[in-house]
């Protein structure tokens, strides 16, 4: 809300500059984002008339009129200007020769083909004041100054600039600062000045409203409260400079008078209220009510609007005559012609005028303002205030009496606030008698209690409920400032890592020492991801959860996999030209569960990595092929102290190629997949390079790494190590064969490891050569030669027996 | 006699000049061998002193070993000196140019938000807080009623989430992790404890991305104040952004905290004093806190009048982008390999 620090100013008597008041109210908790001034840099601009007006001589320049004006210089100044809106007789702004104006622009004589201008008639936009100053007949051309302002006087005085807006952020619980007076009363608080409330007094009147007009409220439950008085005879005209003024630093635009008044009190005391043209309500009867099913009205922005039974109307003996809260209708509009209004100030629910404004798509400020809520007691004293402004500015005659369809009684709400209370949760020593004074200065009304006070809490104040909403006055009043630096102080807690996160940073850390770097990607993508991994259509993973108001397909569906979005990463950072990469991400997928209305949130571990590395001048290149992805797996498992993995082609993932892809087991359970990603889905991804993948279940990762580690003593005996070289059949997988190796080689096998493979001319065809290099050691003694020799004698009797293998001759 | 004295010191004096010859260690050998060996030159001298005297057998066994000696010392000297030669010699070979790049050896890097998120983790695991997890699709009650935020409480509005059902939605905060660690540990305390996790808001432009990180930190004790809640968040910040950073609090409002503060930390670019960064005020926003609101202790069934706590929420991506002076969100998921080998 943007709000006059005259305004301000005239009603709490401070002398700190904007810039102070905005700082003092920020630190009570009514935030001021910024600080606008009316003027901005006008110099020697004054209140002009003009006098004539021809076309200018030069055919070529149409548009051009020379006008004359009288700045009350004693002598007539000739003026060159091209805005339509110029006539004589009308009061404008005049830029005299060495004037200044906004943005560093200074005024000279200037020729305009021939004709000497001696200055410049000046726009809103050119003067760079707030458009709400000028009314529509200023639109596009010359800003149309009040008829009542004095030929020479300088424009800043004119028109009070020498003014700032003050551009309030106010938190959801302040609405009640939506009013400036009750924004006043802050500032009384804070000051220590006093607070000078506009005083109301209602004009003479004449009749009685109840032989006009009646109010029949018949929901109630939406509309606790409506008020309506009546103003007769009234003429519709502009409304004063002042009261323009501070409408144009809230941002409303001036319209007539009666548009204005009633827009000022909303501002003045955040009641919103509407003017119906008395003469246009059939059987001049208000009836406040539920719309009936397909009852339609058409709003004051000429739109028809489809009601439904949920919605609040304002009608008249016949019709819907205004979207309660929200809009008002054109059928009962005010216009030049109205001379009778009926003043609507009434309190709508404000869960119902939320609803309503969402379901017609159509905010007004009126509607924001009931959908916070306003302060139900004030609508009859609004009312006032606007049929006493309306009588002064727009000479209407008060009908007496107000129609009100509350008859029940305020109560005001009562608080206790235990001063203990405050200290041992501010954690400040504030005195009681600074806490009393402080409910003191916003007008709180209290009384003694042991210990504390029992404040009685003004209406407009609905945030305060409880104590430590008192509370909280006092700590903000007090200031934020004063609140010192400690550390709780209570019984001793342990900081700890869960297994669970201790495994995890363990992976992070694993992976980074590896060379992979950390990626994070998006948790929700298009769903056509599901399609480009070439997931079958009864894949179970492609049952994931939708988001019922995405932006767009982008954020579709919470995945079930990571694996898109590092695949899409990798993509990217290629398509960058880092060709090179090794990526990880550590996430959840989403998988709904039947009959359950949360889902498992299931965290892996999902890597990709494609190129190749390049150890430097002198070294090797390593291609990131399926045995560099598989090494890193066996790294990662081996660094969680997990050895018992192995991996499976009997199931491999769709993505992944059918030839270079596997399942991860780890006791005999699935717990991921690794391998080359499937070259079409490569081609849906548009990766122009081979790429390896694997994802690991890390929950399951987290229960089968074994923290403990259990120390076991070098042996001191030397070692007896046998190469070994094997012919096989060309499709038995090495796997099958160390195991064979491991079940044979007896206690004293410590160690196979595969050093070679061998495929070619010096072996039959069909055939592989694979040689191993065996480790025999016992731990307490030397091994014989013949314990070494039985073993390597039981290991080929089995590969042959199993494999038909043999030793390589 | 006087024969064998002479053979002897024409043995000294040539080998003396043989030996000072002498380049290669294998040549010294041999030649120790010819002068000094069992079968050696000076031995096959002294084979003959069986025809001497007794007294003089004497003076030439002296003779000879002394010579014996001196060429011994020869030898050692000779021998040394060529030790030296040959290392020297190595060396020089083996010299290679120690500015060619090292051989390079592949390393990765941390993600800088889990940079971030590691960091703050450490400092409050220092000061005994627990770490909390929780699943990133909630329910209505953990992340708004719990928190007091009724169904239609307006500040919802600050929040637009993503909805999965009516009552189920990617939360838009790490909050809803106070009410789970409450429910968790009532009626038992103290509680502290920090909940590092990914929170989803349906905004998306230069300044706000759909999925961000948060870290709420909740304690709950007898005696919580503000002043605790101030000089808790002043340690961390001052252990992030360096010792000489000063904390703001600013009242502000959030419905499951009363009071509540904004903080904002010192501009560290210049000093306080005022630049760009900061627009000018010395001072940046870090994030938003306050004491727990006695409504959310009494919904998770905590004695509000016996217990006090606080409750925090950092933005990682913001402070991400403070100290490391990165102005743009979206780089975090863009996982460039060239932005991710910075940090």
């Amino acid at each position: 809300m943007n709000v006059s620090y005259q305004w301000l100013k005239s009603l709490v008597p401070i002398e700190w500059s904007p810039e102070e008041l905005a700082d003092r109210l920020t630190f009570v908790g009514l935030s001021v984002e910024g600080i606008e001034y009316f003027n901005k840099g006008i110099k020697n601009v004054v209140v002009a008339k003009i006098k004539s007006v021809e076309n200018h001589p030069d055919p070529k320049h149409t548009k051009w009129h020379v006008c004359t004006v009288d700045a009350g210089l004693g002598e007539d100044l000739t003026i060159v200007c091209g805005a339509p809106n110029v006539k004589v007789g009308i009061k404008v702004p005049l830029a005299k020769i060495g004037a200044d104006l906004p943005g560093g622009f200074h005024i000279e004589a200037a020729d305009k083909a021939g004709v000497v201008s001696q200055g410049m008639l000046c726009s809103v936009t050119e003067l760079q004041i707030p458009d709400g100053l000028a009314t529509a007949e200023s639109d596009g051309g010359i800003f149309i100054l009040p008829d009542d302002l004095k030929v020479g006087d300088d424009i800043v005085d004119a028109l009070d600039l020498d003014d700032a807006i003050l551009e309030f952020e106010l938190t959801p619980n302040r609405a009640d600062c939506l009013s400036v007076i009750n924004l006043a009363r802050e500032v009384a608080a804070i000051s220590g000045k006093p607070l000078t409330l506009p005083e109301v007094v209602l004009p003479k009147t004449e009749g009685r409203i109840g032989d006009y007009a009646k109010v029949t409220v018949l929901d109630k439950d939406l509309c606790p409260r409506y008020t309506a008085k009546l103003v007769r005879d009234l003429k519709v005209g502009p409304s004063p400079m002042w009261m323009r003024h501070r409408l144009a630093a809230a941002g409303i635009r001036s319209i007539s008078n009666i548009v204005d008044i009633s827009n000022y009190v909303m501002l003045e005391m955040n009641q919103p209220s509407h003017t119906f043209d008395y003469d246009t309500l059939a059987g001049h009867e208000i009836i406040v009510r539920r719309a009936a099913e397909g009852e339609k009205i058409i709003t004051l922005d000429e739109q028809e609007r489809d009601l439904d039974t949920d919605m609040l109307m304002i009608c008249d003996g016949e019709k819907p005559a205004c979207v309660a809260g929200v809009m008002g209708g054109q059928n009962t509009e005010i216009t030049d012609q109205t001379t009778n209004i009926l003043i609507e100030c009434a309190y709508f629910y404000p869960k119902s005028i939320r609803l309503t404004s969402r379901k017609l798509g159509l905010a007004s400020e009126s509607s924001s303002r009931f959908e916070k809520g306003i302060d139900m007691e004030a609508a009859a004293r609004a009312s006032e205030r606007i049929c006493q402004l309306l009588c002064e500015y727009a000479g209407g005659t008060l009908v007496d009496g107000t129609l009100d369809s509350f008859d029940g009684e305020f109560r005001k709400r009562k608080v206790d606030l235990i001063f203990d209370h405050a200290r041992s949760l501010i954690g400040v020593d504030i005195k009681d008698e600074a806490m009393v004074e402080m409910m003191t200065g916003l007008a709180f009304e209290y009384e003694a209690i042991d210990g504390g006070i029992r404040v009685t809490v003004p209406f407009y104040r609905t945030d305060i409920e409880r104590e430590v909403d008192l509370i909280e006055e006092v700590a903000r009043l007090n200031g934020y400032d004063k609140i010192p630096a400690t550390l709780p102080s209570g019984k001793m807690t342990e900081g700890k890592k869960t297994k669970g996160q201790k495994v995890t940073d363990k992976v992070r850390a694993a992976l980074v020492g590896m060379g992979f770097d950390e990626a994070i990607t998006y948790s929700f993508m298009n769903k056509n991801h599901y399609d480009m991994l070439l997931l079958p259509e009864d894949d179970p993973r492609r049952d994931s959860i939708r988001i019922m108001n995405p932006f767009s397909d982008e954020q579709g569906v919470v995945r079930t996999l990571v694996l898109p979005g590092i695949i899409s990463s990798a993509a990217k950072n290629i398509s960058h030209r880092n060709l090179n990469l090794s990526l990880f991400e550590i996430a959840s997928g989403y998988y709904p569960i039947s009959g359950e209305k949360m889902p498992r949130e299931k965290k892996m571990v999902t890597a990709i990595a494609s190129g190749s590395f390049h150890k430097g001048w002198n070294g090797e290149k390593t291609e990131k092929d399926f045995y560099y992805m598989k090494g890193v797996l066996e790294q990662l498992l081996h660094a969680l102290r997990i050895d018992d993995f192995e991996v499976s082609a009997d199931h491999i993932e769709p993505f992944l190629h059918p030839g270079r892809g596997c399942d991860v087991l780890i006791g005999g359970k699935v717990v991921g997949y690794l391998g080359e990603l499937h070259p079409l889905c490569a081609a849906n991804y548009d990766l122009p390079q081979k790429a390896v993948v694997f994802e690991l279940d890390l929950d399951a990762l987290v229960k089968l790494a074994d923290n403990e580690i259990v120390y076991e003593a070098i042996s001191k005996f030397p070692a007896v190590e046998i190469d070994l070289a094997f012919v096989a059949d060309k499709d038995i997988e090495a796997g099958a064969i160390e195991k064979v190796i491991g079940a044979a080689g007896g206690e004293y096998l410590k160690k196979i490891e595969l050093f070679d493979i061998y495929e070619g001319d010096r072996i039959e065809a069909g055939k592989k050569s694979l040689a191993y290099n065996l480790v025999f050691r016992a731990k307490e003694r030397t091994l014989k030669a013949e314990e070494v020799n039985e073993s390597v004698e039981r290991i080929k009797t089995s590969l042959s027996d199993q494999y038909g293998i043999v030793l390589r001759s | 006699m006087e024969q064998m004295l002479e053979a002897l010191k024409k043995i000294e004096s040539e080998a003396k000049t043989v030996f000072g010859r002498v380049s290669d260690r294998d040549e010294l050998n041999n030649l120790r061998i010819r002068y000094l060996g069992k079968k050696g030159e000076l031995t096959g001298i002294l084979k003959g002193m069986g025809k001497l005297s007794g007294e003089d057998r004497p003076k030439v066994g002296q003779l000879a070993n002394e010579i014996r000696q001196t060429l011994e010392e020869v030898i050692s000297r000779k021998s040394e000196e060529l030790e030296e030669a040959a290392l020297k010699q190595q060396i020089e070979a083996e010299k290679i140019d120690v500015t060619l790049a090292g051989t390079k050896i592949e390393c990765g890097h941390f993600h800088p938000l889990t940079r971030i998120i590691d960091e703050i983790k450490d400092i409050f695991l220092g000061m005994g807080y627990e770490i909390g997890e929780g699943p990133e699709i909630e329910n209505d009650y953990n992340n708004f009623e719990g928190l007091n935020l009724p169904k239609d409480h307006p500040a919802r509005d600050m929040q637009d989430s993503f909805y999965i059902s009516e009552d189920i939605l990617l939360r838009t905060h790490t909050s809803p992790m106070q009410v789970r660690t409450m429910a968790a540990k009532v009626p038992e305390y103290p509680v502290k404890v920090i909940c590092p996790g990914r929170v989803f808001r349906r905004d998306d432009d230069a300044t706000h991305s759909p999925m961000f990180h948060q870290i709420e930190g909740l304690v709950i004790d007898e005696n919580i104040s503000m002043a605790d809640l101030k000089g808790t968040l002043l340690k961390v910040m001052q252990q992030l952004f360096g010792p000489d950073r000063e904390i703001r609090l600013r009242p502000s409002y959030f419905p499951f905290t009363e009071p509540s503060t904004e903080v904002d930390v010192s501009c560290g670019i210049c000093g306080g004093k005022g630049c760009r960064t900061c627009s000018d005020s010395g001072w940046l926003e870090i994030l938003g806190a306050g004491m727990v609101h006695p409504h959310v202790l009494e919904m998770a069934g905590y004695d509000s009048t016996k217990l006090q706590g606080f409750a925090f929420g950092f933005g990682v991506e913001r402070i991400a982008m403070l100290k490391y002076g990165i102005d743009d969100l979206r780089v975090f998921y863009d996982n460039d390999v060239r932005f991710l080998g910075e940090f």
